[in-house]
């Protein structure tokens, strides 16, 4: 804290005694840590953190690693919601740490790496598999013919076709929340669906029969079994299981 | 743990040497390997049609069985004989035993699926389920054709 910032804080400290000032407010952060070169299997470690209300779930995992335990490890990047690197099971639930804030968690936050990809250290998982499935649908602009001269045009209305599949930004959340991903990591899972959505919809697009054709099969769009995990996981407000629904009438009727 | 630092990533979690490379656990291995066919759309497809078309012969059936003109006090013999002896109620009934034994079947069948993790013990719980939704749906049928309402005689 700066020292112009300090003076004001006393007198509010002194109106009420009785209540500690916010920097002070303990929680408790709950990991479940698993290091390859020691451990066989994850265990859970508790640190105390302070806190104060306007802190993100991100500054108490900083907080850990600065002052209590450097060998913590997790991945983050902008800590802004947009790189989608900090995606985790937060009190059961996948959330990005960076945007979910402290307050409002409960006294003992249990946070875990996202589930159904292989655990490498502490809160990092191997993403490989889930890139993997991500590749698999071809997620870029597949077109024909000649090369137009000029931009590819497409209306407003035709560009809001997809708008919502746009918003994705690969954390996993969805995908690692869904229960046929976790039982069988060969399902390709939300995010690849989600992002094959973005591309069949579009209108200035020509690849959607080959993508339709990935999702059709076994591993594919039919497996979804809507329990709607990945459109509560999204950190990005998507409507996940709405954009499976729309591949899978597109698939019926062969309308895309 | 070892002292030698360039070997630190490769060593396993009991210093027995350098861990071989191995495999992801859930390499998605089944990617690329595609059986083009239609075959998990029908049966989504199936799931939904059969379920609309069960509620209505499943509570009809309740319905008659259970509620209506006298309930359940008037099921004897001669009810089931009587009824069978029209095509009609035969065909719903044969309706109602294929569509919930199917329904049922493809339901435990997309649950082996999903949990199931070796795939060994899937093939084999599956040809377990196919072979009692075989039974069932077998003996239902005889059952239904070949019912004789002189039996006792």
């Amino acid at each position: 804290m700066s020292i112009a910032e300090a003076p004001p804080a006393e007198p509010e400290s002194q109106a009420r005694p009785q209540s500690a000032p916010p920097q002070e407010r303990m929680i408790t952060l709950k990991i479940r840590r698993f290091n390859p070169e020691h451990d066989t299997d994850p265990h859970w470690e508790s640190y105390p953190v302070p806190f104060d209300p306007s802190d993100r779930l991100l500054d108490a995992l900083n907080y850990v690693k600065w002052n209590l335990d450097g060998s913590l490890t997790f991945r983050r990047s902008c800590a802004h919601g947009i790189c989608g690197s900090d995606a985790m099971r937060i009190n059961g639930v996948n959330r990005l740490a960076c945007k979910v804030l402290v307050k409002g968690l409960g006294d003992t936050i249990l946070i875990e790496p996202i589930k159904g990809l292989p655990v490498e250290k502490d809160l990092i998982v191997n993403m490989e598999p889930f890139f993997e499935a991500y590749r698999a649908v071809q997620p870029y602009l597949i077109s024909h013919g000649h090369e137009p001269t000029k931009e590819r045009l497409q209306s407003a209305t035709e560009r809001a076709r997809f708008d919502d599949t746009t918003k994705c930004i690969l954390c996993a959340a969805c995908t690692t929340s869904c229960p046929v991903f976790w039982n069988d990591g060969s399902y390709f899972g939300p995010a690849a669906i989600v992002n094959a959505h973005r591309f069949i919809f579009d209108s200035r697009d020509e690849g959607a029969e080959e993508r339709m054709e990935v999702l059709n099969d076994r591993e594919g769009v039919w497996r979804c079994r809507t329990t709607f995990n990945c459109t509560d996981a999204c950190p990005r407000g998507i409507e996940v299981t709405k954009a499976i629904a729309e591949v899978k009438r597109a698939l019926l009727f062969r309308r895309f | 743990m070892s002292t030698d630092v360039e070997n630190a990533s490769v060593m396993s979690p009991h210093d027995a040497g350098p861990a071989e490379v191995i495999e992801a656990p859930r390499t998605t291995r089944r990617i690329g390997k595609r059986s083009r066919t239609n075959f998990e759309m029908y049966s989504w497809l199936f799931m939904r049609m059969s379920g609309l078309l069960l509620v209505i012969l499943v509570l009809g059936h309740l319905l008659i069985m259970n509620v209506l003109d006298g309930g359940v006090n008037r099921l004897n013999f001669g009810f089931v004989a009587g009824r069978w002896a029209s095509p009609f109620w035969q065909i719903w009934d044969l309706l109602q035993l294929v569509l919930a034994e199917l329904h049922g079947t493809n339901g435990m069948r997309t649950i082996i699926n999903d949990y199931s993790k070796n795939d060994v013990t899937r093939f084999w719980l599956k040809m377990l389920l196919y072979l009692s939704a075989g039974i069932v749906l077998g003996l239902g049928t005889l059952v239904i054709f070949s019912f004789n309402p002189n039996i006792g005689d």
